[in-house]
């Protein structure tokens, strides 16, 4: 049988001679690490397939975007960042960057339902949480608004000189937005400390990247003004973190903004009320049995000696958080109706 | 003939300027394309380029002179290679006049055709600068005042508080380098330097978007838009990220940002760069919205917007920048947003006005009070939040009420207080509240349409004389 030419599987090189960040490498995870990974990604997965059930039972309503597929994103780029320095911002589907972030399972879901006990004092709802505390600024419902705002984040770390970077995350579909170019522009010129992450999970909605995007290699899209994109595995988390450390590098170096493209797949619909038919079953199908972000840490364990038997713990534990997350949302009570007027300005005039 | 070169008009509503600079000298040859002059106004500079070639034979006003009269005839060129005798009339013959706006210029002094007189607009009706007959209860008895134009106290306002507060800092169009479009921001950039001084690219949405992540990350930006038209491009910012952040947070994420700059008609620059946002912005909860008239209120309010833990939309006025007024000299000169002003006291009628519409009411009351009708001024200052409480105290003690808006009358700040009326303040009313805005379409350019579209106070006194039943 003859043999096919050899495929290159590495990116093509870069079109200039400008100084690019290194070729990212895939993290080395110690058990620990891995464990900890797992154990995020778990929570997220359980948490919202929890969510999805309790918006089918109406206690959540609106809208609801879930991040199932998409969790070693989010795990394997927070966990590379410093926690007491650096901001994070996204857009609508927000709740996976909130668990990873180690913000308690009980405000978000009661944020879910609707209650006092919510993070945004049940006023924001699955699209509008925040926490100052952890630097995590949102939680933005119109598509690519956080890139500016991100950029805007940046722009106060630079001026504070607190050695801090500001990573947002936007979609493929927000990337065709254009504000992110007027903040990719900004970014570059005053070389603003910000990580551009583009979760690419292929489908803006029920638009596919090709349908949408004449330059389908979303990391190239920063080419133009001289930022510099990487893409990345976003299936699985130690290549996710693995370029995180390469992007942190680039960034915390002074050397300006920089974009990672990973490269994702949500299993659910875009939100509660998509059905999806825009795609197959056997494509859906296929990510999970191939990529499934959690099956590939369980196997990266596995080599490590970690058995089965060991993890049920770890899955017991995050059932129970979440059950009691659940619990509590359902019950704990709706804001108080003098809420309605209170938050909408700080001051007194 | 000798040709006669004229102070040009560097703008529509240019009426002097200084001439900075002479390029050349008498015995000159002078080639179409030759910078000749610098003019100056306190907007702006301009490079006075020969369109006429020839020798420069006399300069008649020299270089330093200020209040240049536009049309002044400032030097003269013979014609080339021609004497007097050879030349056709300049004034039968357009293409000899100097520059392109002195031609302009010359036309309209000499126009008995009906056609427009120089550099006409309606705007003329608009820019007052009529000073408040009442003294602002918020300046300390003896306090001394000086003379400031408007363009000054925003600036001295913006000066003031970033040498208070290192979080403030400012950010947009030419406000660095340019010294500002309209150089509100000048002098800024030396002061504070390029980190605090910020030229952006022609990119608002996107530094609107920066700014209010700024806002959201502890700093005070001061992000300034050339005209709020442009800001048109950056509404979702301001709405959506700015202003709904708070709430939606639950208290969590403040967003301390002014967004500021011109807003309103300006003279004949057509549709787009001409309308008043006002009513826009004051329709959304969670902004405050500003919109001074004289120089102390832009300084105290601009003052007061800064240090607001809120976001506010702060709407100047471009007719208004270079009026001058007195300002209180104080260490730090604050007013309280959300407080109307009475800027003259009358007991026959109430008028209602906010920004350049001030100007316009006072006009009106000063004819009116020359009728035997005292008309009361009121000065909203604040959009949002409105200070009813003036507005009804006011028609408790008139019974009769005007609406004056230089801005579109559908969903305006006029329909609001004339709603005010009828909810809260009907028993006192003896006649309906009567609004005076700009006519419901988009501005024109021609000089005679948009003195038609634009409020007058002739209409303010016709208003006022229909409800007071005269």
């Amino acid at each position: 049988m003859a043999k096919s030419p050899a495929k290159s599987l590495s990116v093509e090189p870069p079109v200039t001679n400008r100084e690019r960040p290194n070729e990212p490498k895939r993290f080395e995870a110690s058990k620990e690490q891995l464990l900890e990974f797992y154990r995020q990604m778990l929570l997220i997965r359980r948490f919202e397939e929890k969510a999805g059930q309790l918006y089918g039972l109406g206690f959540i309503g609106g809208f609801c975007h879930l991040y199932i597929g998409q969790e070693a994103v989010a795990v394997g780029l927070q966990s590379a960042l410093d926690g007491e320095k650096d901001s994070v911002i996204t857009g609508y589907r927000d709740h996976g960057h909130m668990l990873a972030y180690g913000i308690d399972p009980k405000e978000i879901m009661a944020e879910l339902t609707g209650r006092a006990a919510g993070i945004s004092r049940g006023k924001g709802g699955s699209m509008h949480m925040f926490s100052t505390e952890k630097k995590f600024y949102g939680g933005h419902g119109i598509v690519g608004a956080q890139v500016s705002l991100g950029t805007g984040l940046a722009f106060a770390h630079k001026y504070n000189e607190d050695g801090g970077v500001a990573m947002a995350y936007f979609g493929d579909g927000a990337a065709n937005q254009g504000q992110v170019y007027e903040s990719f522009n900004m970014a570059e010129l005053w070389k603003l400390p910000i990580i551009y992450v583009i979760e690419n999970n292929q489908y803006a909605m029920g638009t596919s990247v090709n349908r949408s995007s004449a330059e389908d290699q979303l990391y190239k899209r920063g080419e133009s003004f001289r930022i510099p994109g990487i893409q990345v595995d976003g299936m699985d988390v130690l290549a996710c973190r693995g370029a995180a450390e390469e992007a942190l590098a680039w960034v915390r170096a002074g050397k300006g903004p920089i974009i990672l493209e990973m490269k994702t797949y949500r299993y659910r619909g875009h939100s509660m009320s998509d059905p999806a038919k825009y795609r197959s079953r056997d494509e859906v199908q296929a990510m999970r049995d191939n990529s499934d972000p959690i099956e590939g840490v369980k196997k990266e364990l596995e080599k490590l000696g970690v058995t089965e038997d060991q993890l049920k713990p770890i899955e017991q534990e995050i059932r129970r958080a979440v059950n009691e997350s659940a619990d509590f949302a359902e019950q704990t009570p709706e804001p108080d109706p003098a809420e309605l007027y209170t938050d909408v300005l700080v001051g007194t005039y | 003939m000798a040709i006669e070169l004229k102070m040009p008009a560097l703008s529509p509503t240019m009426e002097e300027g200084t001439l900075a600079k002479w390029l050349v000298k008498e015995g000159d040859t002078i080639r179409s394309g030759d910078i000749l002059a610098e003019i100056e106004t306190d907007k702006a500079t301009m490079e006075f380029e020969a369109v006429d070639e020839g020798t420069l034979s006399k300069i008649l006003v020299a270089e330093g002179t200020d209040g240049v009269k536009v049309g002044t005839v400032i030097a003269t060129i013979a014609g080339e290679g021609a004497d007097a005798s050879a030349e056709p009339a300049a004034a039968q013959a357009p293409k000899a006049e100097a520059p392109a706006q002195e031609q302009k210029a010359a036309e309209s002094d000499a126009g008995e055709d009906g056609g427009p007189k120089k550099a006409d607009s309606g705007t003329k009706q608009l820019a007052s600068d009529k000073a408040a007959s009442v003294a602002d209860p918020e300046v300390p008895a003896g306090t001394e005042m000086v003379k400031v134009t408007v363009r000054e106290a925003l600036r001295d306002a913006m000066a003031e508080e970033m040498r208070a507060d290192g979080r403030v800092f400012v950010m947009g169009e030419e406000v660095a380098e340019y010294q500002g479009a309209y150089k509100v921001t000048q002098g800024l950039l030396d002061e504070f330097g390029a980190k605090r001084v910020i030229d952006t690219p022609i990119t608002e949405y996107g530094f609107a978007g920066v700014g209010t992540g700024a806002a959201m990350g502890g700093l005070r930006p001061i992000i300034e838009f050339m005209t709020f038209n442009f800001a048109m491009q950056a509404i979702d910012h301001i709405i959506n990220s700015a202003a709904k952040t708070n709430y939606m947070s639950g208290g969590q994420m403040r967003c301390p940002i002014v967004f500021r700059g011109p807003n309103g008609a300006a003279s004949r620059v057509g549709a787009q760069h001409s309308q008043n946002y006002g009513p826009w912005y004051a329709s959304v909860p969670g902004l405050i919205v500003i919109a001074p008239y004289d120089a102390a209120d832009a300084k105290g309010l601009l003052k007061a917007a800064i240090r607001s833990e809120d976001p506010v939309v702060f709407l100047e006025n471009e007719l208004m920048y270079g009026r001058t007024f007195e300002v209180p000299k104080l260490d730090d000169w604050v007013l309280p947003i959300g407080k109307a002003r009475i800027v003259r006291e009358g007991k026959d009628v109430t008028i209602v006005s906010y920004s350049i519409g001030v100007g316009v009411a006072l006009e009106a009351a000063e004819t009116l009070a020359g009728e035997g009708v005292e008309a009361e001024v009121i000065d909203l200052r604040t959009l949002r939040p409105l200070d009813k409480e003036t507005v009804l105290e006011s028609l408790k003690k008139t019974n009769r009420m005007v609406v004056v808006e230089e801005g579109w009358p559908a969903c305006s700040i006029a329909s609001e207080i004339v709603t005010i009326a009828m909810e809260e303040g009907f028993d006192d009313l003896d006649a309906p509240v009567v609004r005076v805005t700009n006519e419901d379409v988009p501005l024109p350019y021609a000089a005679n349409l948009e003195k038609l579209a634009l409020i007058t106070a002739d209409k303010v006194v016709a208003a006022v004389k229909k409800v007071t039943y005269r």
